[in-house]
């Protein structure tokens, strides 16, 4: 009893994650079973036909395709344009600055609704079709702010007596910021890149309205399963994706690791 | 990338940088917010005009600033206006009471651990949302195992009491919406949370220790107050969105459970009726700005945008 009062928070906390953690379990069992009508809900029998072939459910594939591309593309965009705001506020004064600041929050504070709704408009107001086109733009749109914010974090936590100790060194301006300012900022910007990602792949609802039946992504596919039935495909690349995750962000952790050793 | 030639002024002190002005910091947020001025200012003005105007998708539509609209879907939609906001609001609550301790032992107590079970928070937004919510009808399913030990401790017949269900199983209800609602937005809590919390002082509540505080003491006097910035980013990315969503209640909930999300998507795709879903957007804006303006001014953190 006492052994439970003195460790109540990690119990709870543990819990919690367990809570966090219990559908990407089901996600992972459920992609080796082999239902048998064409909901994935129930238990039947071990198998690996979804894991050999998981292409095999019609459009899965090109889904995830078009997903992938726009995750990357809104990524790339959405990280250049952020960064270039995040050092404007991080390292200027300027008139102006704390309205950019709002009409930077005022995404993030919009229900994901409101925004795809109002860009639909705007884009029947314009006579613009939706597709891919209308898609990222909406995908660099809410991904922006996102970066801005995380990039603009690490910006205010550097010390800006190393540029000016470079700058002591003869280092050009271009020279500092390339070799002293950007490595220093780069952990900021890969967090705000895959944040942008892992935002982009996974958006439904804002998606959902700028795009058109010839233009489906992954999400947009796995919700027009769930009214005909599950294909297991769908539980292979969600348990694809959180094993890439995983590995993707270790990698990124020892790297780090090592070089907080190299530097020490 | 623009040059950052600002930068150089620290070289040259003796010059003041306010003699030449700089362009260089309206050169970096040029591209950035011409795009957020295009895509989401222009876009919301847009929706304001929508709103006000009448026709149809084959005639067309013009303005004549008919708030009648507005009048129209707030008595057609209360309800789902109501129960968003309360369901927003009950899963905000538990996403706190959860996330709290989780943060907490992440911050202050796994030591060189932190980063492992950091990552565990992060990596489930990589699987798609759609398909963890997915999930959750498997697991609350009638046959599961969880519907049966809710059954055998009674937890049913509660759940039914309080009519957060509608009988003895638990998928398809105001319990499943909710709970579907409070696991999505969780790591929006936690995440603001752990990066308050990693920065609390622990002599701080050493020091309360040996002033005879209690434990419960301890906490309300110290760790509370101090997180409290945290506690209102966390609340904030928590209900704003929760609010506008409509994936939980049309995948774990039923007629009873439809929110105003849901009413927005079928107002604009199925009906089309493009005037009373933009007005509707609008009002959900509205309520969302007054009810965080209120809680921010209340909590005092003004500081927080």
């Amino acid at each position: 009893m006492r052994w439970i009062r003195a460790h109540l928070v990690a119990i709870a906390g543990l819990l919690v994650l367990s809570y966090m953690l219990l559908p990407n379990i089901v996600v992972i069992v459920f992609s080796f079973n082999k239902p048998k009508g064409n909901y994935n809900y129930e238990w039947q029998r071990f198998s690996l036909d979804a894991w050999t072939n998981p292409c095999g459910t019609p459009g899965i594939c090109d889904a995830l395709g078009l997903s992938l591309r726009v995750g990357f593309i809104a990524t790339l965009v959405s990280t250049i344009l952020g960064t270039m705001v995040a050092f404007a506020i991080g390292r200027y004064r300027f008139r102006g600055r704390s309205s950019t600041n709002l009409l930077i929050f005022l995404p993030m504070a919009t229900p994901e609704v409101v925004m795809g709704s109002s860009l639909l408009t705007l884009f029947i107001a314009m006579g613009i079709a939706p597709g891919t086109v209308t898609i990222l733009i909406a995908h660099i749109l809410f991904c922006l702010s996102f970066v801005v914010v995380t990039v603009k974090a690490r910006i205010a936590s550097l010390d800006p007596r190393l540029e000016q100790a470079a700058a002591d060194l003869f280092a050009n301006p271009f020279q500092a910021f390339i070799r002293v300012t950007l490595p220093l900022v780069a952990p900021g910007i890969a967090a705000g890149a895959l944040l942008a990602f892992s935002l982009s792949f996974d958006d439904y609802i804002i998606t959902n309205f700028n795009a058109s039946p010839s233009s489906v992504t992954f999400p947009m596919f796995v919700w027009g399963a769930s009214q005909r039935g599950t294909p297991v495909q769908i539980n292979v690349i969600g348990t694809v994706m959180f094993l890439a995750a995983l590995l993707l962000v270790a990698t990124g952790q020892l790297i780090s690791n090592r070089r907080a050793k190299t530097a020490a | 990338m623009s040059e950052p030639g600002g930068d150089a002024a620290v070289t040259e002190v003796q010059r003041p940088r306010r003699v030449r002005p700089s362009y260089t910091p309206y050169l970096l947020l040029l591209p950035g917010l011409a795009w957020l001025v295009v895509f989401f200012v222009v876009p919301t003005l847009s929706l304001a005009s929508q709103s006000l105007q009448t026709g149809n998708v084959e005639t067309g539509y013009t303005l004549t600033w008919h708030f009648q609209t507005y009048v129209d879907a707030l008595s057609h939609f209360w309800p789902h206006f109501a129960r968003s906001i309360i369901f927003a609001g009950i899963a905000t609550l538990l996403t706190l009471l959860l996330a709290y301790p989780l943060s907490y032992f992440i911050a202050q107590k796994v030591g060189r651990w932190k980063n492992f079970l950091l990552v565990l928070v992060i990596a489930p937004f990589f699987t798609s949302f759609l398909i963890r919510t997915l999930a959750w009808q498997t697991i609350l399913t009638d046959n599961g195992p969880v519907v049966a030990l809710a059954r055998s401790t009674h937890l049913t017949d509660l759940l039914q009491w309080v009519q957060l269900t509608n009988n003895d199983s638990l998928m398809n209800s105001r319990f499943a919406v909710i709970c579907g609602l409070t696991y999505n937005f969780l790591p929006f809590m936690i995440l603001p949370l752990y990066a308050n919390l990693e920065r609390l002082d622990h002599s701080l509540i050493e020091a309360a220790g040996d002033l005879y505080a209690t434990p419960i003491k301890t906490f309300w006097k110290v760790t509370w107050p101090l997180s409290l910035p945290g506690v209102v980013g966390g609340t904030l990315l928590t209900f704003i969105p929760a609010a506008g969503d409509f994936i939980n209640s049309r995948l774990l909930g039923n007629t009873q459970t439809v929110m105003i999300g849901q009413v927005i998507d079928s107002e604009f795709l199925r009906v089309q009726d493009y005037s009373t879903a933009a007005a509707v957007s609008f009002v959900l804006m509205a309520i969302i700005v007054v009810i965080v303006a209120f809680y921010v001014r209340r909590a005092g953190t003004e500081e927080l945008v």
